[in-house]
This record gives structure tokens, sequence and C-alpha cells, in this order.
């Protein structure tokens, strides 16, 4: 599947919607995984450059921002073997 | 990290996931507490807020925020550093002539520091996409139009370098202190999406 994370100047992608006094996490679990993230990286268990692949290769476009990043911290722990 | 009551699918696979993480040594909760506190309470707009207000009050730090961004914050107690990587920043001034604005068209890059969390539109596939191309388009989507022939620059921010904008200072604020005039900037403003 074509990696298209690159997406400055395609078109097709609809409106762009602001939320008025948009809150940092729209809820809890979302600030566990931006904290776990943020451990793991900080412990060297991969850094920012994979991590950034990892979303890339993973993500869905309908799936939520940190859903994209839950997906993509799974993945590498998976595959540096520590679950 | 403290427990939530969130009954969703995802907020249940967070949880277990975070379970084995810390069953296993990876994380630990209070490491986790700290890094959310840091993120939450230290990375907000008001910083950037401040750093436009002296600039607009003081043209040698302003000249050198231009000129060397990571050298000038601690001026004003703030610093790029505490990422993930070292980070370079841009401060890329508004005039008659120019209007700037920030995207990151890889991913989310986006200066945390300064502007506290990015907005989900900033992060969206369609603002990403759009303002590259449409620039002028967006910018009035946001509500700002500019003049046909003010010049557009979109900045396009990666891991190493971050963007943050320097609005024109408004009209008939001479009288203001740097606090008061520190209120009158917004995030949006630091983006590029709105006039200050």
């Amino acid at each position: 599947m074509p990696r298209i994370n690159d997406v400055g100047g395609l078109d097709g992608f609809g409106p762009i919607d602001e939320e008025l006094d948009e809150p940092p996490f729209h809820a809890d679990w979302e600030a566990h995984v931006f904290a776990m993230n943020r451990a793991l990286i900080g412990r060297g268990i991969y850094n920012l450059d994979e991590f950034r692949d990892a979303v890339e290769r993973t993500m869905s476009h309908e799936s939520g921002y940190y859903e994209n990043w839950f997906r993509a911290i799974q993945t590498l722990v998976r595959e540096k073997g520590h679950v | 990290m403290s427990d939530d009551h969130d009954d969703s699918p995802i907020a249940a696979q967070v949880r277990e996931f975070e379970a084995v993480l810390e069953a296993r040594g990876l994380v630990d909760a209070s490491e986790l507490d700290r890094a959310l506190e840091a993120f939450t309470h230290r990375a907000t707009p008001a910083n950037g807020f401040r750093v436009v207000a002296r600039a607009w009050v003081d043209a040698e730090f302003r000249a050198r925020l231009l000129d060397d961004a990571n050298s000038t914050l601690p001026e004003v107690g703030l610093s790029m550093g505490g990422g993930l990587q070292p980070q370079v920043l841009h401060v890329v001034e508004n005039t008659a002539d120019v209007h700037n604005v920030v995207v990151c068209t890889l991913c989310s890059c986006y200066p945390i520091a300064l502007l506290g969390p990015s907005p989900t539109w900033y992060k969206s596939t369609a603002y990403r996409s759009k303002v590259v191309s449409h620039p002028r388009e967006v910018l009035e989507q946001f509500g700002l139009t500019l003049p046909d022939d003010t010049e557009i620059r979109v900045w396009d921010a990666n891991a190493e370098s971050r963007y943050m904008v320097l609005p024109r200072r408004p009209s008939g604020t001479d009288d203001l202190t740097e606090a008061e005039l520190a209120e009158r900037v917004t995030r949006n403003g630091l983006i590029g999406t709105a006039a200050v």
C-alpha cells in the first residue's frame, strides 16, 4: 500500500474543521498515549524517527490522531520484542 | 498514571497496554505523570504570547530573536530544550508585505514548548495538504483576508526545525504595557492563521 504522508498539495481531504476552545486532549486515554510515547522514547526503546516511520506505515486516515499513535507504539514495542 | 473510568474500547486497550508496559518495567506510573505534567502545565501558548510582546516593545530583542531564536528565548525564561531531540526554532516575521503561515506537511511538527499542544486542525490532512497549494483560500477560511499584493510564505516544519510567526503589532496599542500586549496575541496568530 502506498504511503501518502507527505500530503502537501494533494486534493480531496475535505474541509478544515476548527474546533473552538479545543482541549489538549479529548479523552484521558489520549493523554496516556502521549505520555507513554514520551516515556518510551525517553528510555530509548525507540527513537522519534522510528516512531514517525511507524505512524506512517500503520496509520489509517479513518482513525483519529492518537489512535494512530497508539497503533504505532504497539507496533514498535512488539517489533522490538518487548511484548 | 492515575486510572480513568472511560468505558470506550480504545480506552480499555490503552489501559491494558500500559499495564503490560509497566509490568515489563518499560514505563512507570510516576514517569508518565511527569511527562504529562510537563506537557500540559509548562507548554502553553502564553509562552509564545510573551515572546511576541517582548519583541514588539524591544527592537534589539526582536532582532536577536529573528536571528537566533534558540539563544534568545532564555532571556524570557524559555527554551527549546526539554523535547525529545534538539530542535531549531525559526521565528518568521510578518510585515506590511509578507504574511507567514506554518504547517507540517509530513506529520504534525509544532513548537509545543511555545505554543502548547497543537490543535486538531493543524494535524489534519485537510490543512496540511491545502495550505501549501492554496494558502490564501485556507487563510480566508480562518477569517483572514489578505490584500492581493501581500506575499504569503508557507513554512514546512520538520523534526529538526520548528517555526513560530511573529505577528505585526496591532495599531492603536502604543499605550499598552508588555503584559497587555501579550493578551492581544492568539494561538492562531503564532501559526499564521490569524493576523495577531
